[in-house]
C-alpha cells in the first residue's frame, strides 16, 4: 500500500470531524472520496499532507509513520502533491516561476532545467504561452491547471486532489477534468474529494463515501454510485441527483 | 481570483460604438453636457463666496496688521530664505538616510518578530518589546535621551549629535514601520503559506519567497505615508542643536522677534512634501485598483 490511513480521528473544538477513519491507497490507484459538506473529505486531505495534525490514529505513506512526530513534515510533503479548491497560486510570481519555485527552492534543481521542464509542462496543458503571465490574466481552469502542474513538477508519490473544481464556472469544469484523466493515464496515484459523481465514476477506480468522519461504504464507482448497500449513501446520492449533478 | 467574465470596469464612450448615435441617446449627451458645466460653474462659485468670506474675517480682524507685520513680513521672508534653504539641504539628507534606515531596520524587526522555534524567544521577544515601547515613547524624548545622555556618557567616538539625533528617528520610525510591515505579512492569506508548505518548502522558505514579497507590496502605501509624516518629523532635530531649516528660522526669529522665518520654513516643508505625498497617492491608488481586480 502506498498509502495507509488507520483509525485517524481529527476534532475541531467539540466537532469531530474524522472518527477513526481507515483507508488505504495502493499505487496508480485513483480514489475519490465522495460525501456531503464537513464529512471530512478536505480535513483528510490536510492530514495527509501534515498541514492539519490528527488527534489520533496513524497515517503511513510507503510503509513509514508520516504521523510521527519527529518526522520531518517538509521531507514527507516532497513526496505528496496537493490541489487546492482556490488554486492558490502565488499572485506576485508569474506562472513559470510558481511551477519552478519548489524545484529550485527545494530540490536544487538548476534554474534552467527547472524552467525547461516547466515549459515542457505547460506546452502539454497548452499553457505555454502563459508562462509570462501573473495568474490574476488567467482563467480559473487555467489556474486550476497551472496549480496541477505545480504540483505534478516535483514528481509526488501521492496527488491529493481537494475540490479542485468546485471554484471554477461549469464551462472551464471540463479542461480541468480532462487533464486529470490524461494523469490518470499516466498512473499518476490520486486521492480526490469531489462532487462530481459523474467524473468520479469515470475516472476512479475505487469510490469511497465518507459520512460522520468515516469510510462508510467503498468499492468500485459503479458499485458505490449504482448500486449503494448503505442507505445513507443511498440518501446522499438521491440529493446529488435532486441537485442535477449526476 | 478574477473570473475570465467580469466586464471591465472602464465604460466605452458611447461615439466608439458607433457613427450615428439615436435620437434618444444624442438627447442624453446633450443633457450630461448641460449638467457638467452647471457642476463646474456652481463649485466656481461656492469656492469664491467661501474664499472671499475666509479673507474677509481674517484681514478684518482687529490684530490683523500687527500679525500681518510678525508673520508676513516680505523683507523679513527674503532675508532669512538663503539660511533657511542651507539648513533644508540639511532635512532632505537626513530625512533620505534615516528614511532608508527606518525601513530596513522596520523590515528587520518585523521578521525577527516572524521567527519560529525555542531558539528564538529572545530575538522575538526583543523585537515585540521594542515595538511596544518606542511606539508609545515620543518623539521629542528620544532625542533628547540619545543627543544629551549619550554625549553625557563621555565615550571615546561619540558620533555627532546630528547622528544621535538621526538614530533618534530611525529607531523611533523602525517601531512604528516594523508594525506596518507585520501587518502587512498577517494580511497575507494562511492558504498562500498551505500551498508553499505543501510543495515542500520549509516554514523560512515560505516566509522569504512568498509572504514576505506580497506583504511588502501590500504595506508600500502606509509605509509611505509614514515616511511622509517623518519628513516634517526629522526637523525635531533641531532640538537638538544642528542647524536644520527650523533651527535656522528660529536664529532669525531670536534676533528680530519676527516669525515670518517660520513660515517661509514651514511653507518649504510643505513644498518638499508634495513629491512624496504624489507618489503615496498614486501608488495607494494603484494598490486598491489592484485589490478590486481581486487575487
Amino acid at each position: 500500500m502506498l498509502l495507509e490511513c488507520t483509525g485517524v480521528r481529527k476534532t475541531f473544538g467539540p466537532a469531530v470531524v474524522l472518527d477513526g477513519l481507515d483507508l488505504a491507497v495502493d499505487e496508480h490507484e485513483v480514489v475519490a472520496l465522495i460525501g456531503a459538506s464537513g464529512s471530512g473529505k478536505s480535513t483528510l486531505l490536510r492530514c495527509v499532507n501534515l498541514l492539519t495534525e490528527i488527534d489520533d490514529g496513524t497515517i503511513t505513506l510507503d510503509g513509514e509513520d508520516i504521523t510521527d512526530p519527529r518526522i520531518d513534515p517538509d521531507r514527507v510533503r516532497q513526496k505528496i502533491g496537493l490541489v487546492f479548491q482556490s488554486y492558490n497560486l502565488f499572485p506576485h510570481m508569474t506562472v513559470l516561476d510558481n511551477i519552478t519555485l519548489a524545484p529550485v527552492r527545494v530540490f536544487r534543481k538548476p534554474a534552467a532545467d527547472a524552467r525547461e521542464q516547466a515549459r515542457e509542462w505547460l506546452a502539454r496543458v497548452g499553457l505555454l504561452n502563459h508562462a509570462g503571465s501573473y495568474p490574476d490574466r488567467l482563467s480559473g481552469g487555467q489556474q486550476q491547471r497551472v496549480a496541477i502542474v505545480r504540483a505534478l513538477v516535483n514528481s509526488p508519490r501521492l496527488l491529493l486532489l481537494d475540490e479542485v473544481t468546485s471554484a471554477l464556472d461549469p464551462e472551464l469544469v471540463g479542461e480541468v477534468l480532462t487533464m486529470i484523466r490524461d494523469l490518470k493515464g499516466e498512473g499518476v496515484t490520486m486521492v480526490l474529494a469531489t462532487h462530481e459523481m459523474g467524473f468520479a465514476r469515470q475516472v476512479a477506480d475505487r469510490v469511497a463515501f465518507l459520512d460522520n468522519g468515516r469510510v462508510l461504504e467503498q468499492g468500485p464507482p459503479e458499485q458505490v454510485l449504482g448500486d449503494p448497500v448503505e442507505a445513507r449513501t443511498r440518501q446522499f446520492l438521491a440529493r446529488i441527483i435532486e441537485a442535477g449533478r449526476l | 481570483m478574477t473570473h475570465p467574465t467580469t466586464p471591465p470596469t472602464t465604460q466605452k464612450m458611447p461615439k466608439d460604438r458607433g457613427p450615428h448615435p439615436s435620437a434618444v441617446q444624442q438627447g442624453r449627451i446633450a443633457y450630461r453636457k448641460r449638467q457638467a458645466v452647471r457642476s463646474v460653474l456652481l463649485a466656481a462659485l461656492s469656492t469664491a463666496v467661501l474664499g472671499t468670506l475666509l479673507g474677509f474675517l481674517i484681514t478684518g480682524a482687529p490684530g490683523w496688521d500687527r500679525v500681518r507685520q510678525a508673520f508676513f513680513n516680505g523683507e523679513m521672508a527674503r532675508e532669512s530664505f538663503a539660511p533657511i534653504l542651507q539648513g533644508l539641504w540639511l532635512n532632505i539628507r537626513l530625512f533620505v538616510v534615516c528614511a532608508l534606515c527606518a525601513l530596513a531596520l522596520g523590515l528587520l524587526i518585523a521578521t525577527m518578530r516572524t521567527l519560529r522555534g525555542p531558539v528564538f524567544f529572545p530575538v522575538r521577544a526583543l523585537a515585540t518589546g521594542y515595538t511596544y515601547s518606542f511606539r508609545g515613547l515620543p518623539l521629542i524624548i528620544v532625542i533628547y535621551l540619545f543627543a544629551f545622555g549619550i554625549p553625557g556618557l563621555r565615550l571615546q567616538g561619540t558620533p555627532s549629535v546630528t547622528v544621535l539625533g538621526g538614530a533618534a528617528i530611525v529607531i523611533t520610525y523602525g517601531a512604528y514601520l516594523a508594525e506596518v510591515f507585520r501587518a502587512g505579512i498577517e494580511s497575507v492569506h494562511p492558504s498562500q503559506v498551505a500551498a508553499a508548505r505543501s510543495l515542500g518548502l520549509s516554514y523560512r522558505q515560505a516566509m522569504r519567497h512568498v509572504v514576505l514579497p506580497q506583504a511588502v507590496r501590500r504595506s508600500a502605501p502606509p509605509l509611505l505615508n509614514d515616511t511622509v509624516a517623518m519628513q516634517k518629523d526629522v526637523g525635531l532635530i533641531s532640538l537638538a542643536g544642528p542647524i536644520d531649516a527650523i533651527r535656522a528660522a528660529q536664529i532669525d526669529q531670536m534676533g528680530t522677534a519676527n516669525f515670518t522665518p517660520y513660515v517661509v520654513a514651514g511653507v518649504l516643508f510643505v513644498l518638499l512634501a508634495l513629491p512624496l505625498i504624489g507618489i503615496t497617492d498614486y501608488v495607494t491608488l494603484r494598490a486598491a485598483r489592484r485589490q478590486n481586480a481581486g487575487t
